[in-house]
């Protein structure tokens, strides 16, 4: 399979494969073998605050994980099994529920067992993020002899 | 407006009702964050589902869900301990990852290990079946209303 062709299957498999990320409602704006986008939708759900109208910090990890795993992915070129080992956040502003967070996740370095991501959060002003992130994810798959899509 | 918080701490504190309490969090309340008491510490419990799978081939927990899991329980702690009006402001949080997540309950607890006047530091740490296994740790700072 070549790149573009994985890539396109990525984006057409990848959300339906995770059962949290459908029920977030999270979609990929943009994919490629460099940076991934997600775009979480804005919902009363992520509310942490019953007063401030504040997004959670919990949801922002979620959309985070999810976005460079996927940078992971695709920039490995093939379904890798990828597990996080770390994953570090800075809130950097508040968003306030009402208009989407997106995340664009980028894989700084890959290694045959080691990946590291950085990714940037935003609400309505790329220019001005919500939060910056970095994590690493190991590459279980990496070694294996027998192929698969695991 | 004060006296959700100052009801819900009520509830928590004199008679170990935390619901109200995790009331104040929708998000804690979507991912379904259970509380129990202990001597001022409180333990939570994030019952399995599948809607929370990261993984489908190996049933996992997703990685994300573990670290909001776990964020959320030191917000819960500091409502608790503290008597803050509001929900803390997360300033950043980190999390390692010791072990993959069985398809099973979750369960965290969190330690304030230093509490400034404006900053609150916050060990978190996340098992499944043996508490002294923990299969997440994480730390925290939150930013608290100025007193």
């Amino acid at each position: 399979m070549d790149s573009s062709t994985f890539i396109a299957a990525l984006r057409e498999r990848y959300l339906e494969l995770s059962p949290h990320m459908a029920e977030c409602g999270l979609t990929i704006r943009q994919l490629s073998a460099d940076s991934a986008t997600l775009e979480l939708p804005s919902r009363e759900d992520w509310l942490g605050d019953v007063e401030s109208g504040r997004f959670n910090p919990g949801i922002v990890s979620v959309l985070v994980d999810n976005s460079a795993g996927l940078a992971v992915i695709a920039h490995a070129g093939r379904r890798d099994a990828i597990a996080t080992l770390d994953l570090r956040l800075d809130y950097l502003r508040p968003a306030f529920i009402g208009s989407p967070l997106f995340c664009r996740a980028r894989c700084t370095r890959m290694t045959p067992s080691i990946a590291f991501a950085h990714a940037v959060v935003w609400q309505d002003n790329e220019a001005a993020p919500i939060a910056t992130a970095q994590g690493v994810f190991m590459r279980s798959g990496a070694n294996r002899v027998t192929g698969g899509d695991a | 407006m004060s006296s959700h918080w100052s009801e819900a701490r009520r509830a928590a504190r004199e008679r170990h009702d935390y619901q109200a309490l995790i009331e104040l969090i929708p998000y804690a309340r979507f991912l379904g964050i259970r509380a129990e008491g202990g001597n001022g510490r409180l333990c939570l419990r994030l019952p399995f589902r599948d809607s929370l799978i990261g993984n489908p081939r190996r049933r996992a927990w997703h990685g994300g869900v573990t670290a909001a899991f776990m964020e959320n329980a030191a917000l819960l702690q500091l409502l608790l301990q503290l008597d803050e009006d509001r929900v803390p402001k997360s300033i950043d949080f980190a999390i390692d990852y010791l072990l993959p997540g069985r398809a099973e309950d979750l369960h965290a607890d969190c330690t304030v290990s230093r509490l400034g006047s404006r900053v609150a530091h916050t060990v978190i740490r996340c098992w499944q079946r043996e508490a002294d296994q923990p299969i997440a740790v994480a730390r925290a700072h939150f930013l608290l209303s100025a007193s």
